[in-house]
């Protein structure tokens, strides 16, 4: 069968698997909307999470993005892994511990304000907006590669899916679906990974193949060929970076205190039964989603190594089918400037012929190793369940961020169960179709932005949580102050340093504060942070008797509160 | 009344504890293995791995998963200790 039958097929069958489980869970109560009911169980929990976390970004574009990088690469592998010990060890157990739906929750009771919690929620639309435009065009981009319709349909599909599945079931809803797409995401990712490996090392494991002897038998370790290939061709060895240590460590900084501050994360540790249950279900999210980290750069080596001996010196007329297939798609552009008819793919740019997108390095990877068609359909669907999960878990945030935080807290506290309800599912709605807009006409600045939603998370929640639950004196001018600061100046370091609007361009490199990229300046705003709110703190009144109670009372994972009505 | 408010005090300070060795290790492998001192460790070697690029891609990945498990066993063992397990 062709390929685009099989694809029809398995997308067709993950989407009704998907329709199937959303209505089989409908949200019958505010409780189920936003939290789940709270019964999930800690595996459910683990694998949805990931589900949630992993993207189109992480599914299709990191393993390439890697392969260009090499060591620097480790930045986006150990950032977006190493959060998860934050989470389970600093976040997790005493958010659950404090019971209740959204993040802003915790801040505005914690901090006995309305300005905390009115901060809070700006704070949690301005991060999951700019994340889920991106998911949106990610959806688009999958759909339109794979099932060859148009971006903007693309995106219209995907949002009807989501609307679906999000607005009927909520959080209960998100969950569930949420499982079922991590098992069709990561069989498609690990399927072709171990046939590659098994090719290029006749290691069945990617992890173990990655250091492993090539399967020529010539006793050549696979690194130290992809090393000499690359420096050869005038590029870094790969397993060299060429950013700064300060700025690898700001930027793996940046997206672990992110990770660990992003809302849609936080609020899936809300679902589970008890405080013990959050504690595993972060340690089996993260080891799903290791699953994947760690095949990942060993993706990246077996394709890059495959691509530089497909390419190089190669006759134009030479080269293998999947490069002509790709070469379609525009993802693969040769120019031959030189015009000696051969492929000059090389470090630099005047002679370099080849341009290389990001994303073919996980997309080609069947065709390379010659599998079935129904393995390259496979990975439309593992792409396309990882762009819709990131999407639904941001949708729900931004949905509860506006019925329960704002409707139900701020502006009408005495409205009915049922009404919040249904302001929850309009707010979903609205949330769609907001996302699907951005989607359809992406602003320029969304695709930078994505990146450093994890700066403002790191910038804004990160102390706040941390400070109100390590410090019991932290009272609400200090985190008040301590989030405004801190997000003001990552905002003013991104607009000056990555959009250029304060200048007449971008300016260079020379002028970063401290050699940080903008990426990497999360932490240093997550430090400003921290800093003002101590300093803050000490000048202002401790907080009430009560709210120290809270604090108390979070530290234990079971009852203080009960024990007292004993 | 005493007695609950200081056996929560010291719970607090045994998970206090727990939490300063396990991030102390998180740092080393990651921000110090992986990165800081990843060009001294590459002289080192992992099979085909250079022994810091491990750190960097793999290893210290391994090493956050088995942090958190073992954070639950220690966690879980200690609410038993206080009777503090549902």
């Amino acid at each position: 069968m062709d390929v685009k039958i099989w694809t029809y097929i398995i997308v067709g069958l993950s989407f009704a698997l998907y329709i199937g489980i959303a209505i089989w869970s409908r949200a019958g109560s505010t409780k189920e909307f936003y939290v789940a009911g709270g019964g999930v169980s800690p595996l459910a929990n683990g694998m949805a999470t990931a589900a949630d976390w992993m993207s189109a970004a992480s599914f299709i574009s990191m393993a390439g993005i890697i392969s260009f990088m090499g060591y620097d690469g480790a930045v986006y592998l150990m950032g977006w892994t190493g959060g998860y010990v934050l989470l389970a060890l600093l976040l997790a157990p005493y958010l659950r511990k404090f019971g209740k739906f959204t993040v802003p929750d915790f801040i505005g009771d914690r901090y006995y304000s309305k300005t905390a919690r009115s901060v809070a929620v700006v704070c949690a639309l301005l991060v999951s907006f700019t994340y889920v435009a991106g998911q949106m065009r990610g959806v688009g981009v999958v759909f339109s590669r794979f099932l060859e319709v148009d971006i903007n349909t693309g995106v219209i599909i995907g949002m009807i899916i989501v609307l679906f599945y999000a607005v009927l079931g909520g959080m209960k809803g998100i969950t569930y679906t949420q499982v079922a797409q991590y098992c069709v995401l990561i069989f498609a990712f690990m399927v072709p990974a171990i046939f590659i490996s098994i090719q290029m090392t006749g290691n069945p494991i990617p992890q173990l193949g990655m250091g492993g002897q090539l399967a020529d038998g010539s006793g050549t370790y696979l690194m130290d060929k992809l090393d000499g290939l690359s420096t050869e061709l005038g590029f870094a060895a790969y397993t060299s970076g060429s950013k700064s240590v300060m700025d690898v460590f700001a930027i793996t900084l940046a997206l672990m205190v992110g990770t660990a501050g992003l809302p849609h994360v936080i609020v899936r540790f809300f679902t589970v039964k008890r405080v013990k249950d959050a504690r595993l279900s972060a340690g089996l999210a993260l080891l799903f989603i290791a699953i994947l980290y760690t095949a990942a750069p060993a993706v990246s080596v077996f394709a890059r190594t495959n691509l530089i001996e497909t390419v190089r010196d190669r006759p134009y007329s030479e080269v293998p089918a999947w490069f002509s297939n790709w070469e379609k798609t525009g993802l693969l552009v040769f120019e031959d400037t030189n015009g000696d008819g051969r492929i000059q793919y090389v470090a630099n740019k005047e002679q370099n012929e080849l341009t290389i997108d990001n994303d073919i390095m996980v997309l080609a990877n069947p065709e390379i190793a010659n599998l079935p068609n129904w393995v390259i359909a496979l990975v439309a669907a593992g792409g396309l369940a990882a762009a819709l999960s990131t999407a639904a878990g941001l949708l729900l945030v931004i949905s509860s961020s506006v019925s329960h935080d704002l409707i139900k807290k701020m502006i009408k506290p005495d409205i009915s169960e049922k009404a919040e309800l249904v302001a929850a599912r309009l707010s979903a709605v609205v949330a769609v179709c907001v996302a699907g807009y951005f989607g359809i006409n992406p602003p320029g600045f969304v695709a930078a932005v994505v990146a450093l939603a994890f700066g403002l998370a790191a910038a804004s929640f990160f102390p706040a949580i941390i400070l109100g639950i390590f410090y019991k004196r932290m009272n609400k001018e200090g985190a008040v102050a301590g989030m405004v600061v801190g997000i003001a100046l990552m905002l003013y370091y991104m607009v000056k340093y990555k959009m250029g609007w304060l200048d007449a361009s971008v300016p260079p490199k020379e002028e970063w504060w401290f050699g940080i990229s903008p990426e990497g300046f999360g932490s240093v705003a997550m430090l400003v942070n921290f800093a003002v709110s101590l300093v803050i703190s000490r000048f202002t009144p401790a907080p009430p008797e009560d709210v120290q109670q809270i604090v108390e009372d979070i530290r234990l994972p079971m009852g203080a509160g009960e024990a007292v009505s004993h | 009344m005493d007695e609950k408010v200081q056996k929560a005090q010291r719970y607090w300070k045994e998970n206090l504890t727990y939490l300063a060795i396990l991030l102390a290790i998180w740092f080393l492998v990651s921000y110090g293995a992986g990165i800081l001192f990843a060009d001294a460790l590459n002289q080192f070697r992992l099979g085909g791995f250079k022994l810091g690029f491990w750190f960097a891609q793999q290893g210290s990945i391994y090493i956050f998963v088995v942090l958190i498990f073992v954070y639950v066993y220690l966690m879980n063992r200690l609410d038993k200790k206080y009777g503090y397990d549902q």
